[in-house]
């Protein structure tokens, strides 16, 4: 069986990350499962962690008042799930729900903080991956605001 | 007979052999010369300028049908007054068409390469043609990947023939919308979004993209992030086309006619004018 070590060593987003840092990324780290239709966080609660999506799909949702939900946003596989444990005052903006079975792997958000706080350059490491999944999301929502596909273009 | 100089600027006129609701407002009219017309063929890409009788003529793509079968199927969004006729009109009752026109996907070039489609929104009606090539001579080609948005899941068309696509060895089709309620079990992003979830040889794939030219604004560097070689990469243009024939420049795109020398285009040839602001 694959340590969560190794498993984080090949991802994408770790690519590059100096062995030290990935031992205490690691250590910050576990198996999580969840079935589908399960809750993985809902908006307005504490955001203290994130999830790198191993196999599955996760549905962003927002909840109008008084209307149904909507999903914004689905994450699947090798993506990174939730950045709201690094912005302040680190509450989730979204519902997030499994759409199947998903396993990922969690980041203790909170322990992420209190290491990047120790040691900036590990801050570092891991703003500078996390940017481009920010920038990009917001490339896409700026996209779905657009409407690109209705009867005006 | 047709008349020969005429041909290319005379619509002829062609029965609707069956009207097909694709979405709330977008349908399909398939088409047979009615006699006295002489049946076409198109090369898969192409569009034919749809005659609706006292109101106008405006260009559309050709979406099928299979290849070996009879007539022509024309995929329409009900936007303006000349679509909205052609909306309105019923089996058995007759189009004025002009055509085909237009360059065509790069099908035979495309052969022992990994392809790569993507599509957004009423997109996929002229690549629908290409894919059916495609999947005709499937084993002339190595991976071949749908990548298909729209709004809505309910504006995503010919839903009934993914599963089919989907059964066929090495294709991989992937549906994503903009937005969704709980029903939707699919994807929820941008078309682009698709491109790293599925497999293929980065330096022996061609990409064909059809949607709106925003979406292959973004599109096009998403492609060549993934290592995809610009002159690898085909886009299909749309302006205001009239003539359809190169005379009367409503679609002039720089040096070129998108009626005549497009719509399809290979992308390094257009790169320069691609984007370029009020162009």
């Amino acid at each position: 069986m694959k340590s969560l070590e190794s498993i984080l060593a090949v991802h994408p987003f770790f690519k590059g990350l100096e062995d030290k840092y990935l031992a205490l990324v690691t250590g910050c780290a576990s198996n999580v499962r969840f079935e589908a239709g399960q809750f993985i966080h809902r908006q307005d609660e504490e955001a203290n962690s994130f999830y790198i999506i191993r196999e599955g799909k996760v549905a962003l949702e927002v909840c109008p008042p008084g209307k149904n939900p909507v999903t914004v946003q689905t994450v699947s596989d090798g993506e990174i799930l939730g950045w709201a444990w690094l912005i302040p005052p680190y509450h989730w903006q979204f519902d997030a729900q499994a759409v199947e079975l998903t396993r990922a792997i969690v980041l203790d958000g909170k322990c992420l903080r209190n290491k990047c706080g120790e040691d900036h350059t590990l801050g570092y490491e891991l703003l500078s991956r996390l940017l481009p999944v920010i920038g990009k999301t917001m490339e896409a929502t700026r996209l779905q605001l657009l409407d690109i596909y209705g009867n005006n273009h | 007979m047709e008349p020969l100089l005429s041909s290319r600027i005379t619509p002829w006129p062609y029965r609707i052999e069956k009207v097909i609701r694709e979405t709330h407002n977008t349908f399909s009219l398939d088409v047979v010369p009615r006699e006295g017309a002489s049946p076409r063929t198109f090369l898969p890409g192409q569009f034919n300028m749809l005659y609706a009788f006292g109101v106008g003529e405006v260009p559309i793509s050709i979406s099928g049908p299979k290849p070996g079968i009879q007539g022509m199927i024309h995929t329409i969004r009900d936007v303006g007054a000349v679509t909205h006729a052609l909306h309105r009109l019923k089996k058995g009752q007759t189009v004025g068409l002009r055509g085909p026109f237009g360059s065509a996907w790069p099908i035979e070039a495309a052969k022992g390469n990994d392809v790569v489609i993507m599509a957004g929104g009423i997109g996929l009606a002229p690549l629908r043609p290409a894919l059916y090539a495609l999947l005709d001579q499937r084993e002339q080609f190595g991976e071949i990947a749908l990548l298909y948005g729209a709004r809505k899941p309910e504006d995503l068309l010919f839903t009934k023939e993914f599963e089919t696509w989907r059964g066929r060895y090495g294709v991989q089709v992937k549906l994503t919308v903009d937005i969704a309620d709980r029903e939707w079990r699919g994807n929820v992003g941008v078309v682009n979004s698709l491109i790293q979830r599925v497999n293929f040889d980065p330096l022996n794939t061609v990409a064909m993209i059809c949607g709106p030219e925003v979406m292959m604004r973004f599109a096009v560097p998403e492609l060549k992030r993934q290592g995809i070689l610009e002159d690898r990469i085909f886009i299909t243009m749309e302006r205001n086309m009239k003539c359809a024939v190169g005379f009367c420049g409503h679609c002039q795109f720089g040096p070129t006619f998108i009626c005549k020398d497009g719509p399809v285009f290979r992308y390094d040839q257009v790169r320069k004018f691609f984007g370029v602001r009020e162009f």
